[in-house]
């Protein structure tokens, strides 16, 4: 695995050959992010966020199973280390559904949110610190990871 | 006993009158699929919505329907799992009649109603079982040896089998839900031109994982895409064929894997998924040569519907479990923290 820094540290670009690599990318993100961070996940259907969401939860201390929040919107998981939540827009409809969910609820300074589709959420969800994007490329994936703002830079730069 | 049945858990609306005598009166469903296909999957909060403008007329008419105006003696509503909005439409609904009318109310767990839906059926199975609770939102292999007497077996460790068909489907542009859509489609591939991996079946144990399998579908049909995106009507077809081949063998192996564990020959499948006809006739011969035998329910009731839901609360009221004067729903909730009955 190659991790390239360019433009001031401000985004890594990786290439992940498989399932494997895209689980010891996230754990090795998540080390990272002890400090709390919103994390927008972008990338098609099977790109593999979920599978990059479930290493970052191993760096949490989590070991079990990593469900996809597709039907449940959200999944949180209470750790030792911190609180991670887990959403999935997928199936929203209209970004004002978020109110109803009581979104603002869960995005503490301290918690980490991991949102996938956050194109569904636009106007109602709080800006990134980073933006994951996973695209394929062949049999693998490449990995994006932009940082916003600078607290996400500061992320970025803890993981060089 | 006559128990009307509200379920209200995710995107059907469905209501049902069950007599502990006579058996099942009549259901009512009214499915929003029409509205959700829009965007490719359940649209959560407009599905309460839904429900709320739906509930009502639908109790009307199936308390006409079967004759049961004031003849209610208790309302059984699923109070979870599910999604928040939507389970308290129906427990707001249920709990309230019940008092108006004086009679108990029970809360149904969604699953138990599920996978106790065969037994609606004529020849029904004897307890024992194994159940294999199949849907877009779950995928669990359950040991059933009485009702409420449940030990879960595996279960899927990311996507759940229904969810893997609706996103499979997605990828090939094909409408929600994904499932009979891509059994349709699959008749018309052509067997070996694609291998999917069966996820999972070469070790031991009964869990499911169908991520890498969506993954795999989305490098095939990328791979395979013609200047609009997408693959030929052939190609998708194969793919559509390959796709549901690799969910069903890796069920059945599982399934039979968990029969021989549990030392039983009763299989009760249960869930969307469950209507699946390749499923289960691959089950079929599957479990014939292990001397055990598949049970499902009709059709109509391998989805969500109220019938399942008055019969699950119909078990649980003959024997005195109902609910206090409150309304609680458990959007997360194992199978196995049931109580027995």
């Amino acid at each position: 695995m190659s991790v390239k820094a360019n433009s001031a540290a401000m985004s890594f670009s990786v290439v992940l050959a498989d399932e494997a690599a895209t689980v010891s990318a996230g754990r090795k993100f998540g080390e990272a992010l002890k400090q709390g961070a919103v994390v927008y996940l972008e990338g098609v259907l099977g790109a593999g966020k979920t599978t990059f969401c479930r290493g970052v939860l191993q760096a949490f201390g989590h070991s079990g199973a990593v469900k996809s929040p597709t039907y449940t919107l959200v999944e949180p998981y209470v750790l030792d280390i911190g609180t991670v939540y887990h959403f999935d827009l997928y199936r929203l409809g209209d970004p004002e559904e978020l109110e109803y969910m009581g979104i603002r609820d869960y995005f503490q300074e301290s918690a980490v949110c991991l949102v996938e589709w956050p194109v569904r959420g636009e106007g109602y969800l709080p800006c990134a610190d980073i933006v994951a994007t996973l695209s394929p490329l062949g049999d693998g994936r490449r990995l994006e990871l932009q940082a916003i703002n600078e607290r996400g830079a500061a992320i970025l730069i803890l993981m060089s | 006993m006559r128990v009307l049945g509200i379920e209200s858990s995710c995107d059907e609306t469905g209501v049902a009158v069950y007599d502990s005598e006579a058996g099942l009166l009549g259901h009512e469903l009214y499915t929003q699929i029409k509205v959700h296909a829009e965007y490719g999957g359940v649209v959560p909060e407009l599905a309460s919505r839904d429900h709320i403008r739906k509930l009502i007329p639908l109790i009307d008419e199936i308390l006409k329907r079967t004759d049961s105006v004031g003849a209610i003696d208790a309302v059984a509503y699923t109070s979870g799992p599910g999604l928040i909005g939507a389970l308290l439409v129906g427990g707001c609904v249920g709990r309230a009649l019940a008092y108006a009318w004086g009679v108990p109310a029970i809360g149904v767990h969604h699953m138990e109603g599920h996978l106790l839906a065969p037994l609606l059926e004529p020849n029904p199975p004897a307890f024992p079982f194994v159940a294999l609770l199949v849907s877009g939102g779950h995928t669990q292999l359950v040991e059933v040896k009485a009702i409420g007497e449940y030990r879960l077996l595996g279960e899927s460790l990311d996507d759940a089998a229904g969810e893997a068909f609706d996103k499979a489907a997605k990828m090939m542009d094909l409408d929600y839900p994904g499932g009979p859509h891509i059994a349709r489609l699959a008749e018309q591939g052509v067997a070996g031109r694609f291998k999917f991996p069966r996820p999972m079946t070469d070790r031991p144990g009964l869990d499911f994982s169908f991520s890498g399998l969506k993954t795999f579908t989305l490098n095939t049909v990328t791979q395979n895409a013609e200047a609009n995106g997408l693959p030929d009507d052939q190609t998708c077809a194969d793919i559509a064929h390959a796709f549901q081949e690799a969910v069903v063998d890796t069920l059945v192996i599982k399934c039979r894997r968990a029969l021989q564990e549990c030392n039983m020959n009763t299989l009760v499948i249960a869930g969307g998924v469950s209507a699946n006809n390749r499923l289960r006739e691959k089950l079929e011969t599957a479990l014939a040569k292990i001397n055990s035998r598949v049970f499902y329910a009709r059709h109509e009731f391998c989805t969500d519907n109220g019938a399942m839901i008055a019969y699950a609360g119909c078990q649980r009221l003959m024997v005195g479990q109902t609910e206090p004067l409150a309304v609680t729903v458990t959007p997360r909730w194992p199978l196995d923290q049931l109580s027995h009955l």
